[in-house]
């Protein structure tokens, strides 16, 4: 009944869509390098973190705020103004990285906890709140400046040339190995803390999970602070990938973002998914547009055309998996 | 109309507000013919906006939402301006241009009431996709056209009237006309109320659905054509940017809630109406531009405060205790507040 | 036998809303290891009592004694820490996690900080083993039935050291065996010395469970009763305040039905109900009788087709038709009132007059609206009629009670004037009196030459009305019988028991 039998073994009905999504990438993987000279190398697959790093921290972030059936739409303007702030700090006054970073990280975090604060206290919807903080973050990034900045700052362009050689002669940046931090220890959290328990309990039912005694509205305001901190993340990586500050970074990443967590599986009504369903996403929306820059002859609007039929065709099999599990 | 109260006071305080910097603020004349005057340009700019909010405003009270009119409104104006750089006539071009707006509308319905996806996911769709779909009409170039005919639609005049302020009455009356004189309304309520309930009534909530969300992009390749004719020209990947955003606010602010149900065609009026002040006050009290999304961002959380039952009990603490909070499963007992 | 101290002491308790007084100098007292049953009609103040005392409400007077020591509960939490637990009407659990999650939840057992799976699952299976169940406890929670879930929100309720347990409705959707289950736990509860309160709408459950009984009417307090002595007509008289008059069957004379009006012939659908045939005349009360989840509910969805049938069909005045959806339905003059008015009947952001008119504006399309006046005319004939009340037929259909909602869900399919009118659960959760009326009202209406297939849970209100009473059991319909003087309550409940072999 919630179990689909696949082959012999029998998969949990709530394993699917992330097995699902992991079936699709490699199936793309696969028809890449028939099609391709060339793509079916490790380096491929790496360079799709390495070209993702700074998504898969958000899409990370956003997965939280998503479970407990919320959305955040600032996470795009939030990375662009980590990218203005880093840049103007270091380049302005001159201030040292490791004074600009985790300033970045509280400004991030502490504009989550406002939208967190609001949404809960308020009852306002966090459509709405985090539209508002996403205006805002925006216009913080206009007022800082206008133009793209620079960054000069020796140890962040370091940083950025840094390559960590692994076997053979296939290698990542220093930004994959955070991600994968991020990733791992946001796992741990949801699976193995009574925090993240709260999160899935809240998607579930927030009505059931007060009665129950939890404290739903800290569970809540601690998501959008995790995202707003994801996002700060997000932006310091995307200024390492960049090497510049700009008020018209990451436009649009928050669709990005929520889309990888989709096609990841995780249903925007909260309470459903997991955390390596929003890995694969990032990872499937990585892979298209490695394919089409093997095209060549592609524009580049055939990307969003392609994320929107794949969105499409993964929502389809959702329901069509959902409806056969529940009869 | 009490909860029309808020979004009407913040309408008023933003146009007293404006008069403090721009003295003749109020005043109306007529030049050349046509009517001129800040209030006139708000109408005028504001048409687009209010046009895409009621169509939005019909897709939130069915329960839904509908992210995507901001593509429509790229792929209208593309298409329009592309049929008329090929020789086309404007009649053709507006037709076909709203001919597939409609198509794209009922396709976002059928997916919602068809298929049965969340209105947020079916719409992404299509927001994503359709967003690279105007860009491959226009070749990612700007289309720019020459045609008289054309430009009349976002920058001609009637009886001194802007075209455009002509075209948003006309939606209105006839968005007013069949939710109130006819029965449009009531059912769509019923549908984003309880659905459920609404089928065991012998309600076709699918072909209600599939119709509201055509309708709201009608709406939004109507505003498209608005928006590509004022500047003669097609912007594929700019045009339309972020004006599902703006819309959706309209219409929270203008009273309507995002879970369905209850709406307000008025209130979504004065909501779009308060947007497009904002941006016109911005500009005439001298405030650099840059800053316009930091000042949207305030005004947007304060009409949103204000309107929020729970931020009034704790700020305004009328009497003792703030209500019992949401925790206490649906109380029995009647109380008329 | 000398009493126990109480546990816990509610003395002089009032409450306020605005316009009702919801509470006026109630009393109530919990003895350990007894089973205290709350009783009264609905707007008694029963909800109002429970929620003051978990800390939902203040107490605007009186003082709340827990142990001889006085306590007041800022929230439910409070009280749940106090030791006082509720389990709710509505399972409030979370479906999408695992038995032992939601067992748990809030206090899993934790080494050096992290989740310890293993031992939660086991200490979950501990504690359903004390309730005499043995679940999967990784399996979510959605994979059980209501019942079972229940089971588990007591698990829950009782893993806190808990001294008072609250139990509001706990047995409204359970079955027969479920019920018998689920009381096997609250006498286990009751031996380990926890005192239970218990509310329900079922005469016979309270009499078989509970020690002691308080009883409110209008917000004030009746009385405190000890079960045994207070026979049920008298309870029945303390709860509405007058004597009731002797039940009588409604149809006295027998009548002939000779022009069938539905027939379904091995109407069927897999998995709902096993094919079955019924026939239901012109003016005829066919009354369906059947423990919950029996396949009476599923009957009614096919006759309306609400959902569809996989297997027979159907006749409509010897034609045979196909009932796809309920408008198709509606076409054929047939009504359905839902068991679950809050879901499958009321638009809660709709006025009363908007609720009424909205079944006949659904069958004109919405080009064709229902003239203003008519509306007014057709409203107020049935607020009248079937005294809704406030009789303000612009007031917000979710600020009634239950009674009245079911008035303004009834009075929606009668402006349609149907020829089949099935009616399931229609006096469910409501207070006596509404619910005469409206057993009036179904009576007068087969006299006028309506059909209507009445489903109830209560065998009596089934005797009292229909003609031929359909037995069913386990998805199944298992016996067909005339209503004479030889049905009686206990003929049904044994045909119902014996799955119609006897007869």
């Amino acid at each position: 009944m919630t179990t689909l039998t696949v082959g012999r073994a029998s998969v949990p009905a709530k394993y699917l869509p992330v097995l699902v999504t992991g079936c699709l990438f490699v199936a793309m993987f696969v028809a890449g390098g028939i099609r391709y000279e060339g793509f079916a190398s490790g380096q491929v697959i790496l360079n799709v973190f390495i070209d993702n790093a700074f998504l898969l921290v958000v899409a990370v972030g956003m997965t939280f705020v998503i479970l407990t059936g919320g959305i955040d739409l600032s996470v795009g303007s939030v990375v662009a103004l980590s990218t203005m702030i880093a840049a103007s700090l270091m380049e302005g006054p001159g201030w040292p990285p490791y004074l600009v970073v985790p300033l970045v990280l509280a400004i991030g975090s502490g504009l989550g906890l406002v939208m967190g604060y609001i949404v809960h206290a308020f009852d306002i919807q966090p459509f709405i709140v985090t539209l508002a903080g996403m205006f805002l973050a925006r216009g913080l990034c206009y007022t800082i400046g206008t133009d793209s900045i620079p960054i000069q700052d020796p140890t962040f362009t370091a940083f950025a040339q840094t390559r960590i050689d692994l076997f053979g002669d296939l290698w990542i940046s220093p930004s994959v190995v955070i991600a994968v931090v991020v990733v791992l220890v946001a796992v741990y959290v949801l699976h193995y803390t009574r925090f993240g328990r709260s999160v899935y309990a809240t998607g579930g039912s927030e009505q059931s999970a007060l009665l129950m005694g939890l404290p739903v509205g800290r569970t809540k305001i601690t998501v959008y602070t995790v995202s707003g901190f994801c996002s700060a993340l997000g932006g310091v990586l995307l200024s390492f990938y960049m090497l510049s500050g700009y008020g018209l970074h990451a436009v649009g990443m928050e669709l990005d973002a929520i889309a990888a967590v989709v096609i990841g599986g995780t249903l925007l009504t909260g309470g459903s998914g997991f955390l390596l369903g929003t890995v694969l996403g990032v990872l499937v929306l990585g892979l298209i547009q490695t394919i089409i820059s093997f095209e060549g002859t592609l524009s580049s609007w055939w990307t969003k055309i392609f994320i929107g039929m794949l969105l499409f065709v993964f929502i389809l099999l959702q329901r069509l998996f959902s409806a056969r599990s529940r009869r | 109309m009490k909860r029309l109260l808020w979004p009407a006071v913040v309408l008023a305080l933003l146009l007293v507000l404006n008069v403090f910097f721009t003295p003749s603020f109020f005043s109306i004349e007529v030049k050349d013919g046509h009517l001129y005057g800040s209030l006139i340009d708000i109408l005028r700019f504001g048409a687009p906006l209010i046009l895409v909010s009621l169509g939005m405003t019909l897709v939130i009270a069915t329960g839904g939402i509908d992210l995507s009119v901001g593509s429509v409104v790229a792929i209208s104006g593309a298409l329009a301006c592309l049929q008329i750089s090929e020789d086309a006539s404007v009649f053709t071009a507006v037709a076909l241009a709203l001919g597939l707006c409609l198509v794209l509308g009922a396709w976002n319905g059928f997916l919602v009431a068809g298929i049965g996806i969340q209105p947020i996911i079916a719409t992404l769709i299509l927001m994503v996709a359709g967003r690279g779909l105007a860009q491959l009409i226009t070749d990612g170039q700007i289309i720019t056209v020459n045609s008289p005919a054309y430009k009349v639609i976002g920058g001609g005049y009637w009886l001194t009237v802007p075209f455009g302020i002509l075209i948003v009455i006309g939606v209105l009356a006839i968005s007013a006309f069949l939710t109130r004189r006819l029965a449009l309304g009531m059912l769509i309520e019923s549908v984003g109320s309880n659905a459920e309930a609404s089928r065991l009534a012998g309600i076709r909530a699918r072909g209600i659905i599939i119709m509201v969300y055509a309708f709201a992009a009608l709406c939004a390749g109507v505003a498209g054509l608005m928006i590509s004719s004022n500047v003669s020209s097609a912007d594929g990947n700019n045009a339309g940017l972020w004006i599902e955003l703006d819309a959706i606010l309209a219409v929270v602010i203008g009273g309507t809630s995002l879970a369905g149900g209850r709406f307000s065609l008025s209130g979504t009026v004065l909501g779009a109406l308060i947007i497009q002040t904002l941006t016109t006050t911005i500009y005439s009290i001298g405030v650099p531009p840059e800053t316009t999304l930091l000042f949207k961002a305030l005004v947007v959380t304060a009409v949103c405060l204000i309107q929020s039952p729970s931020f009034r009990a704790k700020v305004f603490r009328g009497r003792g205790r703030a209500k019992p909070s949401s925790a206490a499963p649906e109380q029995k007992v009647k109380v008329t507040a | 036998m000398a009493v126990p101290a109480p546990v816990l002491t509610m003395t002089g308790i009032g409450k306020q809303f605005p316009g009702v007084r919801a509470l006026d100098e109630v009393d109530l007292r919990l003895l350990p290891g007894e089973v205290h049953a709350l009783m009264g009609e609905n707007g008694a103040g029963k909800s109002t009592l429970i929620k003051v005392l978990t800390g939902v409400y203040p107490a605007d007077t009186g003082t709340i004694e827990l142990n001889q020591a006085p306590v007041a509960f800022g929230s439910p939490l409070e009280a749940q820490q106090a030791g006082i637990s509720t389990v709710y009407q509505e399972v409030n659990l979370c479906t999408n996690l695992s038995v032992a999650e939601n067992i748990l939840l809030g206090r899993e057992p934790r080494k050096r900080g992290r989740i310890d799976w293993k031992r939660m699952r086991a200490r979950a299976g501990e504690l359903l083993s004390r309730l005499e169940l043995s679940l999967d406890v990784s399996a979510p929670l959605s994979s059980y039935s209501l019942a079972i879930q229940q089971m588990v929100a007591i698990a829950r309720a009782i893993d806190i050291d808990a001294r008072v347990l609250i139990l509001d409705e706990p047995t409204s959707s359970l079955d027969a065996d479920e019920v018998r289950q689920l009381f096997r736990v609250m006498r286990r509860l009751k031996e380990e010395g926890i005192a239970i309160l218990f509310v329900s709408h079922f005469l016979d459950q309270i009499y078989e469970i509970s020690d002691r009984m308080t009883i409110l009417r209008n917000g004030r307090l009746v009385g405190e009763y000890l079960t045994r002595e207070l026979p049920q007509v008298e309870l029945v008289a303390k709860m509405i305040g007058q004597e009731l008059a002797v039940l009588e069957r409604l149809h006295g004379t027998a009548k002939v039905f000779d022009r069938p009006l539905v027939e379904a012939r091995e109407l069927g659908r897999t998995g709902a109900i096993e094919p079955f045939s019924l026939t239901i005349h012109e003016g005829e009360v066919v009354g369906l009788a059947g423990l919950l989840g029996s396949g009476r509910t599923e009957i009614a969805r096919l006759l309306f087709g609400a959902d569809h049938a996989s297997t027979g069909e159907i006749a409509i005045g010897g034609t045979p038709q196909s009932l796809r959806t309920p408008r198709v339905a509606m076409s054929h003059k047939i009504a359905f009132c839902s068991e679950n008015r809050k879901a499958d009947g009321l638009i809660p952001d709709l006025t009363v007059r908007e609720n009424i008119i909205l079944a006949l504006q659904a069958t004109r399309g919405w080009t064709r609206p229902v003239p203003r006046e008519q509306q007014d005319d057709l409203v107020e004939r049935y607020i009248k009629a079937l005294k809704i009340s406030p009789p303000n037929p612009e007031h917000l259909v979710r600020d009634l009670s239950g009674g009245n909602q079911q008035k303004v869900l009834l009075a929606r399919w009668l402006i349609l004037e149907p020829r089949l009118l099935i009616l399931d659960e229609p006096t469910r959760g409501i207070d006596v009196g509404a619910k005469t009326e409206i057993q009036r009202l179904v009576a007068e209406l087969s006299d006028g030459g309506m059909a209507v297939l009445f489903i109830s849970a209560e065998l009596e209100e089934v005797l009292r009305l229909s003609h031929k009473v359909e037995v069913l059991r386990d998805r199944r319909l298992v016996a067909d019988l005339p209503n004479d003087e030889r049905l009686t309550t206990d003929v049904l409940m044994e045909t119902i028991a014996s799955g119609g072999r006897a007869s």
